[in-house]
């Protein structure tokens, strides 16, 4: 910018994009919302041995109100659709979407009448996490990425 | 195997209403005709020497391309004398889709639920039924998931609920109901 070396006191310019893209990607609150066993991947992935809140998303919220992240962490069945579409219709604007592990991708080895094939028929996905269930640092790698997905959105 | 203890089956149930099967798991196992299932059941629960108290289960069975194709299966427990029942009931497809199987929700409470996973997994109805709607699947599927001829997977789009929308004045009509009904 050249404005730092007009001035003699110690300034440091930025945009406002930036700003506000940092502090998003920096506090992600995630909904508590486990559908089956990735849900316990993910629970340890808050808890102290993988602890994610070095990374600054360790606030599970009970409400989708408060929350800007879900994560889906299992198979989704038809049942379970409208329910989930419901809750990811109540959080609030920005908002980003994780798919945990085989079964919330593709349907998994459940290829039957009774899961969706995959969560993006029901609710934009921004994150495929692969695994079979994925291991918490697999998560913590999708939830880096979408901090740098975050950070490269324009406002 | 051995034999687990047989119920006095002979005291408790009129000649000719049962036939008892063979099975490889040692239960005594009775086949017993829809029509009179009800009665078998009431008297398996009264009858001093019996007193079937528990209705564990109650499940079926898809044996296409058997004639007949469904069984009905109930299982038994008496808790007092320490004794193990199944019961088997064998039905057509056309008698499952008619109302011939009755209901024994009357008898033990607990095979409501029961019954209606039967219905709604199976297709079978059961006449007399409180309240046979679905139970696993949601309201508007079609079909019946565990019958043989049944797809494995269907190719339908998800359902999924449009987001709820109100008017302001829907909105303020709301409240005002809500309102109302919290004052009386």
């Amino acid at each position: 910018m050249g404005l730092e070396q007009q001035l003699d006191i110690p300034v440091l310019t930025t945009t406002v994009e930036k700003v506000v893209t940092w502090a998003r990607k920096s506090a992600i609150w995630p909904v508590t919302f486990g559908l089956a066993c990735c849900a316990i991947e993910m629970m340890s992935m808050s808890a102290s041995r993988y602890d994610i809140a070095r990374f600054g998303a360790e606030v599970f919220r009970a409400s989708p109100r408060q929350a800007d992240l879900m994560i889906i962490a299992g198979r989704l069945s038809r049942k379970m659709a409208p329910v989930l579409r419901r809750i990811y219709d109540q959080m609030p604007e920005p908002k980003w979407v994780i798919s945990m592990g085989a079964c919330a991708s593709v349907g998994g080895v459940f290829d039957n009448y009774a899961i969706v094939q995959g969560v993006d028929q029901v609710v934009p996905v921004d994150v495929f996490v692969p695994g079979c269930p994925p291991r918490p640092e697999s998560l913590i790698y999708g939830i880096v990425q979408l901090q740098q997905k975050i950070a490269e959105s324009k406002l | 195997m051995s034999m687990l203890p047989r119920p006095p089956l002979e005291d408790a149930l009129p000649a000719g209403t049962f036939q008892e099967t063979e099975t490889r798991d040692g239960i005594p196992t009775l086949l017993v005709p829809a029509a009179s299932l009800r009665d078998v059941a009431a008297a398996l629960r009264d009858h001093p020497g019996c007193r079937f108290d528990v209705l564990l289960d109650v499940t079926a069975a898809d044996h296409y391309p058997r004639r007949p194709r469904f069984d009905v299966v109930y299982h038994l427990v008496s808790t007092g004398h320490r004794y193990t029942l199944r019961v088997r009931v064998q039905l057509e497809q056309a008698e499952a889709e008619a109302d011939v199987l009755p209901t024994l929700s009357t008898l033990w409470p607990s095979a409501n639920w029961q019954e209606r996973e039967v219905w709604d997994l199976f297709g079978i109805r059961v006449a007399g039924h409180p309240n046979l709607t679905r139970l696993l699947t949601p309201d508007d599927w079609e079909g019946h998931p565990l019958r043989k001829d049944y797809p494995v997977q269907v190719k339908l789009p998800v359902k999924t609920y449009e987001p709820l929308e109100l008017t302001e004045d829907e909105f303020r009509a709301n409240v005002e109901a809500d309102r109302r009904a919290r004052r009386s």
